[in-house]
């Protein structure tokens, strides 16, 4: 028998609005409205002060640790923008421009990096709190969309993750479910250069990251994340796939985190400036302005008009975050479960955990008298 | 009322609470034509079908992972793993997720599932098909960890826990799926969770247990000819003290028996408790009856492991001896 092929493939790569200007008219015309355009352009604006003052919170100690997302903006917005309200967005923690389009409060943001939980405690929209276990979240996406078809109430889940993510289990075992058992998942590889000081090509020796879900039997596609059109035609696309065929789609989204890991991370110790330099210039804000600039949507004095208006924002957000009420430690107990069992009753109120700070009858008993107050 | 074995049971609530309630479905390896390998779900997928009888892909994360994802949607999932060996892989999805999404929503993400698992020695299977890792599990905060030890216990005790708004882990100890019947009602009814059982009273010995090791308790005790106190923990977290605390504080002496190795075990955590709450009333230092500080052996060796009568009975002697 002739050794013959049985299997071909390919990776598309989409992209609309590249670094330098050029514009796919055939592809882009008419793909966004030019007031939709302008308000994604003004809400980056605001999500990247927001990155800005954060980053600066944390460096005065007015909060904890925290992950810029400057640079990232577009993948997540895009979603966010596609989506309707019945879907779900699973992220992990560099998707505050979709989060927020998607009309998560700002502040809850702060909140979690300033170590208060009540800012995962989210009824505003369907999204769920971020996801600090690298990939654990897209099994839950796919678990989200699987109740969807269940309840046939037509919504579908995106989820976000980070290449370094796709080395992890958890991403082939959600892939292969949402596949196999047929669910309206919209994988979303935000491939940024890098896992904390991993280099992609570490975590993924193939060309591509996008092929990793060919194996799993779904659409595969390679998109530029900076720019904003292409985003939003193949988010649209796997979203109708989802939604009319219950079928998964796997998008890498070609993107570069501008700033270090986190808070806590100094990138000059493993990456090249001249790389960085380079993607600088690769800003997704710096293409999209000129694009509206030429269209004449764009102004240096509306950009103006719009910094102080993001300042503006962005300080009411801080201002929120910080006035709420402290937390109490009846908190921590409290939802741990839906009731409390009698020990934690016991914790909560005595705070205590030896059995002779809980229980005054036993502190009484004679022969203890005195010993313990 | 039916005659039923344990894992008859548990196919008994599993059916009723489906017809009762279309948020549950079932999802695991082997669970839908297949009936599981123990048979627990035998008929369901010919009763539910397909989109509620689902044969997952080989993957425990992803069963545990998906089945968070369900309950975050607003369903009752009843995610199977199908030996307690193989809970290895969804570990992290069940302790830091499941059990933390209520803690760290602050009471938005409840995450009600009920995750079933066949447990414990004693049915000659290979290895990792023997274990009791319910330790592990009751030192993770956010999770309810259910054990039966009859037929008539574990219907109620499956059905609160599918009721239940929270992360329940239910242990089906294999060794008796089987072993005998029992009276099981067919109407519905609960057993709450987080509340023992006093198998029989007694006034010169409690003995506190869980699960398969309950039997072998109850031979003991008999063979013994002695006034025991037999208690089934029912649910292992959150434990009820109360029960243990009140019996020993009658009996002045507490011998406790599991399957699982010693140290750190449950029988630690209710040696301090009875400690805390017995002190003045003790008779003699409570004991253990366990399994060894070793791994669980291939079934030649399994009953040189596990507790049984005899080795119950010697604890019961000493301890009265004390």
């Amino acid at each position: 028998m002739p050794v013959k092929t049985v299997f071909e493939t390919k990776i598309e790569h989409v992209s609309i609005l590249d670094e330098h200007g050029n514009f796919d008219a055939q592809l882009g015309e008419g793909l966004v409205s030019d007031d939709d355009l302008v308000a994604m352009y003004k809400h980056m604006m605001v999500c990247r002060h927001f990155d800005e003052i954060a980053f600066k919170l944390q460096r005065s100690g007015r909060m904890g640790t925290y992950p810029e997302n400057r640079g990232q903006e577009v993948p997540s917005l895009a979603a966010a923008y596609v989506l309707e309200k019945k879907d779900w967005m699973v992220t992990c923690y560099r998707e505050n421009s979709g989060l927020f389009w998607r009309g998560l409060p700002m502040e809850k943001i702060l909140l979690h990096w300033m170590g208060d939980e009540r800012g995962n405690h989210i009824d505003e929209c369907n999204v769920t709190p971020l996801a600090i276990a690298i990939g654990s979240q897209m099994l839950h996406a796919t678990g989200l969309a699987w109740s969807s078809k269940y309840k046939k109430d037509g919504g579908i889940a995106c989820t976000f993750f980070g290449d370094g993510a796709t080395s992890e289990g958890d991403f082939h075992e959600a892939a292969n479910f949402a596949a196999n058992l047929d669910l309206p998942v919209v994988f979303v590889c935000q491939n940024n250069g890098w896992a904390i000081s991993t280099p992609t090509k570490l975590e993924c020796s193939a060309p591509t990251v996008a092929q990793r879900g060919i194996a799993y039997g779904m659409d595969c596609v390679q998109v530029d994340g900076n720019d904003l059109f292409a985003m939003v035609k193949v988010i649209r696309d796997a979203v109708k796939n989802a939604r009319e065929n219950n079928r998964p789609t796997f998008i890498e989204a070609l993107t570069y985190r501008l700033g270090d890991h986190t808070t806590a991370d100094d990138a000059r110790r493993y990456r090249d400036a001249d790389e960085l330099a380079m993607w600088e210039k690769r800003d997704p804000m710096i293409r999209l302005r000129n694009y509206l600039e030429q269209k004449d949507l764009w102004s240096s004095s509306k950009e103006e008009e719009q910094l102080a208006e993001a300042s503006q924002i962005v300080s009411e957000v801080v201002k929120n975050a910080e006035e709420i009420d402290a937390p109490t430690s009846n908190d921590f107990f409290d939802c741990m479960f839906t009731e409390l069992s009698p020990q934690l009753q016991l914790q909560r109120q005595t705070m205590r955990t030896s059995s002779l700070g809980q229980d005054s009858s036993q502190v009484s008993v004679p022969t203890q008298e005195g010993a313990v107050q | 009322m039916a005659n039923l074995t344990l894992v008859q049971s548990i196919n008994l609530a599993l059916i009723q609470e489906m017809e009762k309630d279309s948020r549950v479905l079932l999802l695991g390896e082997d669970i839908g034509l297949n009936g599981g390998v123990f048979r627990a779900t035998e008929g369901l997928f010919q009763r539910f079908g397909g989109d509620r009888v689902v044969d997952a892909p080989l993957a425990e994360s992803g069963i545990m992972g998906t089945a968070i994802g369900l309950a975050m949607g607003g369903l009752r999932p009843i995610p199977e793993i199908q030996f307690e060996g193989f809970m290895g892989p969804a570990f992290d999805q069940l302790t830091n997720q499941a059990a933390r999404f209520n803690s760290r929503t602050r009471g938005g993400v409840t995450c009600p599932l009920t995750l079933r698992v066949p447990v414990g020695g004693g049915i000659h299977a290979p290895e990792l098909h023997s274990d009791s890792p319910e330790a592990i599990y009751t030192h993770t905060p956010g999770l309810k960890i259910v054990m039966p030890s009859s037929p008539y216990d574990a219907k109620g005790l499956l059905i609160s826990a599918i009721r239940d708004p929270n992360p329940v882990i239910f242990f089906e100890p294999k060794r008796i799926y089987r072993a005998f019947r029992e009276e099981v009602p067919e109407d519905e009814y609960t057993i709450p969770i987080g509340e023992a059982r006093t198998v029989c009273e007694g006034d010169e010995l409690t003995m506190v247990s869980w699960g398969a090791t309950v039997v072998q308790c109850m031979n003991a005790i008999e063979k013994s000819g002695k006034s025991i106190e037999l208690i089934d923990l029912r649910t292992i977290s959150p434990i009820d003290m109360g029960t243990i605390a009140h019996s020993v504080n009658k009996t002045g002496r507490c011998v406790v028996v599991h399957e699982a190795p010693k140290t750190c075990g449950l029988g630690a955590e209710i040696a301090a408790g009875v400690m805390e709450h017995c002190f003045l009333h003790l008779e003699a230092p409570v004991q253990r009856v366990c399994g060894f500080d070793t791994i669980m052996p291939y079934y030649k060796l399994e009953l040189d492991y596990l507790p049984d009568a005899q080795r119950i009975g010697k604890a019961i002697t000493e301890t009265l001896a004390y």
